[in-house]
């Protein structure tokens, strides 16, 4: 099993999520996140004072799925989240050891 | 009513032209009639006087909760937006808690310490606990409404002024600590300067007895200087805020802080227009000017932010309306619509060089512009008062016949300046020594400044013990 972490952008979230659950991808955890690569953040001024906010909103997705699925989720995110500018995001995979269903306990592929 | 009253003007001329023709020969002294035609008379006065009376009076205690609600929510909102969300209650209850505190200590001393007579810096104590203070009018004051409406509207004056300190010692003072000062500040700055510009016999009173004949309306003087010099003092005794300048500390919410600008705005009706104490065209007079600075203030400081920025910002616009509003106060029932506009738009510019220029380079940590806005704006428009002021708006001054007499620069009394200065130079004063006396008093006893890790972690929890947003409950 691997599991993706996809940082995109807030407003590429939506055709995303429609890409993965077209792919049959029933479980995911999307969580507003804030953070930058490369990107430059945006001053905003209060009062004559001025602030760099270079802390930008982004969505994460965090899904487990099965290693065979893997190269076909990660084509219809960078399909679904690309934009061609700075601040598009980045997919990191790993390993993951077990998933347990809680409800009634199925273990490893069969529980995601 | 009107039925009685047609009656008796009926009665009244049948026994003029029977009078006149000598038909009243047998009536020349016509004891059956004239008692009731006195007594439909001495009717006829007292409910035209009751009808006066009953919009003046429905004015002035609108206004009255007009002005009480600038201060809460208006001003509760407006710097509870420009702080960080960890001190959005503390900041509210500063301004919630002076509602209660102030309106207590009026009740029992302060009403009377400003508006009694004594001397020419302070009231006696003849209306302590709010002693004769009832139904019937004070006649120096305002002859068609009740003395406890007048008490009520002035309360909500002492009110907002210290809670206007509150900005400038936002998010480090201790709650314990706000509640003395504040009982001393309002006893020994608010009350004499108040009894000074307003009492009977102040010393700066413009037509009760005053020295130095001061024109402050609606409270340039007693309200925004006072306020806004003693913000400045106690922010730089109290020193900066932990991690300022170099954290940055922007506001939690410009939408709460507009919705106070707003607020503000309009109770601000009722803190001019209900300071001609009557419904009539003064009252008109110190709105519409009221409005006009207020609207050309906002462009001002926009403006000016849009050039020296290149955009316009919310905060901005909303700070310029109070700049405005603030400048125009002392002003309102003086000047014509026109030197409104222009005593707005310089509020607006000046303020906004003054809070964006010069206090950055001062350095020093005024958190929410309590001086910038209100101690400059306040000092800028009583100033501008003696230039502005008008006997074609306000004939305060009159001579013996009861001619009116030149009142600002503009009417040819460019003396009215100086006076105005003069007021200006007291305010000032009175709000350093005292502030500075004050603190230091309740430094001592209580300790003014809240320990660095309760500011850190923030005053809503540090002093109260609550969050003010748990979105996730």
């Amino acid at each position: 099993m691997k599991k993706i972490e996809a940082i995109v952008q807030p407003s590429r979230m939506e055709s995303v999520k429609e890409a993965l659950v077209e792919l049959g991808i029933m479980g995911m955890t999307i969580s507003e996140v804030r953070g930058h690569g490369r990107q430059k953040g945006h001053t905003e001024v209060y009062r004559g004072n001025e602030y760099t906010v270079d802390l930008l909103p982004k969505m994460k997705f965090e899904i487990v799925l099965p290693d065979a699925m893997l190269d076909t989720v990660i084509e219809a995110i960078l399909r679904s989240a690309k934009t061609g500018k700075i601040g598009d995001g980045k997919i990191f995979v790993s390993t993951v050891e077990d998933a347990i269903r809680i409800r009634n306990l199925d273990r490893g592929e069969k529980a995601i | 009513m009107r039925k009685t009253a047609c009656g008796a003007l009926f009665f009244l001329t049948l026994f003029l032209g029977a009078s006149l023709t000598g038909w009243g020969q047998a009536a020349a002294s016509p004891t059956a009639a004239s008692p009731q035609v006195d007594r439909h008379l001495s009717d006829l006065d007292q409910q035209v006087h009751q009808a006066q009376t009953s919009g003046d009076n429905a004015w002035m205690l609108t206004s009255a909760a007009l002005v009480l609600m600038m201060t809460g929510p208006g001003l509760a909102l407006f710097y509870g937006g420009l702080v960080r969300r960890k001190n959005v209650l503390g900041t509210m209850m500063q301004s919630f808690t002076l509602m209660a505190l102030i309106s207590v200590l009026w009740a029992i001393v302060g009403y009377s310490l400003c508006f009694h007579s004594g001397s020419s810096f302070l009231g006696n104590l003849g209306y302590f606990g709010l002693n004769g203070v009832g139904a019937a009018p004070d006649p120096d004051y305002a002859a068609t409404i009740p003395q406890q409406t007048f008490m009520m509207f002035q309360l909500m004056f002492a009110i907002i002024t210290p809670a206007l300190i509150t900005g400038a010692f936002a998010e480090r003072m201790k709650f314990g600590a706000l509640v003395v000062f504040m009982i001393l500040w309002s006893l020994v700055v608010y009350d004499p300067m108040a009894h000074m510009v307003w009492g009977k016999g102040g010393l700066l009173n413009a037509t009760l007895g005053g020295r130095f004949p001061t024109l402050d309306f609606a409270g340039g003087t007693v309200v925004h200087i006072t306020s806004g010099v003693s913000a400045l003092v106690t922010a730089l005794y109290l020193g900066k805020r932990v991690g300022f300048p170099k954290q940055p500390m922007p506001p939690h919410s410009v939408v709460l802080s507009f919705i106070g600008a707003c607020l503000l705005w309009v109770g601000w009706f009722g803190f001019n227009a209900g300071s001609a104490l009557a419904a009539g065209s003064l009252a008109t007079s110190a709105f519409v000017a009221t409005h006009l600075a207020a609207a050309a203030a906002a462009l001002g400081w926009a403006g000016a932010e849009w050039i020296r920025n290149g955009k316009p910002s919310v905060l901005g616009a909303i700070s310029g309306s109070v700049a405005g509003l603030v400048a125009i106060t002392p002003a309102s029932g003086f000047v014509s619509p026109m030197p409104a506009l222009l005593i707005g738009a310089l509020a607006g510019v000046v303020c906004y060089l003054m809070v964006a220029k010069v206090k950055a380079k001062l350095g020093y940590d005024d958190s929410l512009d309590a001086f910038g806005v209100h101690g400059i704006g306040g000092t800028l428009g009583a100033i501008l008062t003696g230039v502005f002021a008008t006997s074609l708006v306000n004939p305060i001054f009159k001579d013996a016949q009861g001619n009116a007499l030149p009142v600002g620069m503009i009417d040819g009394h460019a003396g009215q300046v100086l006076n105005q200065l003069i007021a200006v130079l007291i305010s000032w004063g009175l709000a350093i020594v005292g502030t500075l006396v004050i603190l230091k008093v309740v430094d001592l006893v209580v300790g003014l400044r809240v320990p660095e890790q309760d500011e850190i972690e923030g005053l809503d929890l540090s002093q109260h013990g609550e969050e003010g947003y748990n979105f996730e409950a």
